[in-house]
């Protein structure tokens, strides 16, 4: 009987009553949804595209060729290697550039945060003031990055500094530091220390992760404060210490205005600023040899890449997560 | 009992003295953070002749002609004109960040559809490309469309979403809005873009105003590409205009440079003063609650 009943009770076109009607609607929600996630990820999409993987693969290809702006499109020559030849056999300046930007990276980046992980231990405790110390302590990573900052360093560090005005109160006599070829790149160092803030923002957030319990046991066992820091502290906090490093050196390799500012765009004195970046800078927009300058961006982009590699390889064996495995 | 309260007895005297030496610490580190900041904005007040050899950061006698001299740069240009280019290419990215990176970020974190998880791992992948390597080519292409000398370059890729950091932090964010909400909402009958506008976007404000302050002061410091789009005097924004300071050279534009300075970085030490627990905040969303 029911069986006999049901298509004239089913009209054409309208969905049947029971078990397919509670999944039909379902699917279409399914499909509904799968195609809302594009719609609303179109722009990124688009983005992606003409933004990032286009200019990606047309630098790829300007790196082998010997592209300047100046000239039409159907003059650009192919040449091979070349460019990344001239790079490492002829061109001083590229392994100068290699060797200043190394030297910023590997004394400021721990400097920066030494200092951000020192002052975040002194505030960590919650007692009056601390939020207004972490803000002002916070405050010179807003500003830091700034032309004007990168002035005011130049004044502060030239001959007749404030710098050399403070040493002058201890009898030592100054020099014009953004001057001396000796030191410039030291100047750009202390800019970049001075912005510990945002990773002691970061630190400061760990370290309240850090269960007191841990340092109560280890206290009554008889830790000291030293040890207590290498014990306790310093492997809680190793995955924020990851975080702090990988981002502070990416950062790090990619430093430019200051350099910039302080020397007048010529790396100088003596090269003794000449950034990658500002050399890439330089022979792209000012040289206009954007063949050569798509061979230096390459070259950054691989290096960057491998440095990242060597962080995630070789945090495996000092990185300590508190729910990880065997913990 | 007795054994918690031992500790915290025995504890006072030390903990005092550490506690002050704690307090000098800071301070002393405080003093040589602040420095810098304080020294700027006392000597854009100081006349020429103070200017020079003295670490003291009060005017002995205070001057308004560097504020007046820098800002009338020259016969033809006027700090005015740098600070309306600086802050109507701001506000354009503030606006331009926070429609596509929260519109980004809804797909990302609450719609299921096939290949979230490549493209999600993809931004993420571009969250680590330095933009430097990409300047050249996108510069070729700028110059392609006829854009460079506007600021069309520096706008028209936030509408696309390519700012993966803040895309980033709101997928963060969304991911602590309850799912039952979007339930809710879905069996009153929302679809997707219901949910979206009637769940998600309200409930989004705090990481749309993080967004906001962040991609304001970026913009704001920003060098590197409004030096390479914006080459001549009528589009040049403050840091641009802050550069010609180094190309006069000379003793006499030290106090002009100065009072500049302080007048490039007030805004985004307003932003900071009105903000500051956003900021902190965002960088833990990002930085920790992965």
């Amino acid at each position: 009987m029911a069986v006999s009943t049901a298509p004239p009770t089913r009209p054409a076109g309208r969905p049947r009553p029971g078990a397919p009607a509670r999944t039909r609607p379902a699917d279409a929600r399914r499909r509904a949804e799968g195609r809302a996630g594009y719609v609303f990820l179109t722009p990124w999409l688009l983005g992606l595209m003409a933004i990032t993987a286009v200019p990606m693969l047309l630098s790829l290809y300007l790196s082998f060729t010997d592209f300047d702006v100046l000239s039409d499109w159907d003059q650009i020559n192919w040449v091979g290697f070349a460019n990344y030849e001239r790079m490492f056999t002829q061109d001083p300046v590229f392994w100068k550039s290699v060797g200043v930007t190394l030297t910023f990276a590997l004394i400021a980046v721990p400097l920066k945060l030494a200092a951000a992980l020192g002052v975040a231990m002194l505030l960590n405790r919650e007692r009056r003031g601390t939020g207004l110390f972490r803000a002002l302590f916070y405050l010179p990573s807003l500003l830091g990055g700034s032309v004007a900052l990168a002035l005011v360093w130049r004044a502060i560090f030239s001959r007749d500094g404030s710098f050399n005005a403070f040493l002058d109160v201890f009898g030592i006599t100054g020099q014009p530091w953004v001057n001396d070829p000796d030191w410039a790149l030291e100047t750009l160092m202390v800019l970049a220390i001075w912005q510990f803030g945002a990773p002691m923002v970061i630190f400061l957030a760990g370290l309240k992760q850090v269960p007191a319990e841990l340092y109560e046991a280890a206290e009554v066992d008889g830790a000291g404060p030293v040890r207590r820091f290498w014990h306790i502290t310093l492997p809680m906090l190793s995955p924020v210490i990851f975080f702090n490093l990988v981002l502070e050196t990416i950062n790090g390799f990619q430093g430019f205005t200051s350099a910039y500012v302080v020397s007048d765009g010529t790396g100088g004195p003596v090269g003794s600023t000449m950034l990658y970046t500002l050399h890439l800078y330089t022979q792209g927009f000012t040289e206009f040899k954007m063949g050569y300058a798509s061979a230096l961006a390459w070259v950054f982009l691989l290096a960057i890449g491998a440095i990242t590699a060597l962080f995630f390889s070789t945090g495996r064996f000092w990185v300590h997560y508190a729910d990880g495995d065997g913990k | 009992m007795t054994t918690t309260t031992a500790p915290t007895t025995a504890a006072p005297a030390r903990g005092r003295l550490s506690g002050v030496v704690r307090i000098v610490v800071l301070v002393a580190v405080l003093a040589v953070v602040l420095y810098p900041l304080l020294w700027v904005l006392g000597s854009s007040l100081k006349s020429p002749t103070e200017l020079g050899r003295n670490i003291s950061i009060w005017p002995t006698d205070v001057t308004w002609s560097n504020y007046t001299e820098g800002w009338n740069f020259s016969e033809s240009l006027s700090f005015g004109r740098f600070f309306l280019n600086s802050t109507l290419i701001a506000l354009a990215t503030v606006v331009a960040n926070g429609v596509s990176c929260l519109v980004t970020a809804y797909a990302f974190a609450r719609l299921r559809f096939r290949g979230r998880g490549v493209w999600f791992a993809v931004m993420i992948g571009t969250l680590l490309l330095p933009g430097h390597v990409l300047v050249i080519p996108q510069y070729v292409l700028f110059e392609a469309f006829g854009w460079v000398d506007s600021p069309l370059p520096l706008i028209i890729p936030k509408l696309l979403a390519t700012e993966a950091f803040f895309v980033f932090l709101m997928v963060q964010f969304m991911r602590g809005i309850p799912r039952d909400l979007d339930d809710a909402a879905r069996i009153d009958g929302c679809t997707p873009y219901g949910v979206f506008r009637h769940v998600i976007l309200p409930l989004s404000r705090p990481a749309l105003v993080t967004t906001a302050i962040f991609s304001f002061i970026w913009t704001w410091n920003d060098f590197f590409t409004q030096l390479v789009y914006l080459p001549s005097p009528d589009s040049y924004t403050v840091p641009i205009g802050l550069r010609l300071f180094i190309d006069s050279g000379g003793q006499t534009s030290i106090g002009p440079m100065l009072a500049m300075s302080v007048l490039s970085l007030a805004p985004v030490f307003l932003f900071f003063l009105a903000f500051q627990r956003f900021l902190v905040q965002g960088i833990n969303t990002t930085g920790l609650k992965g």
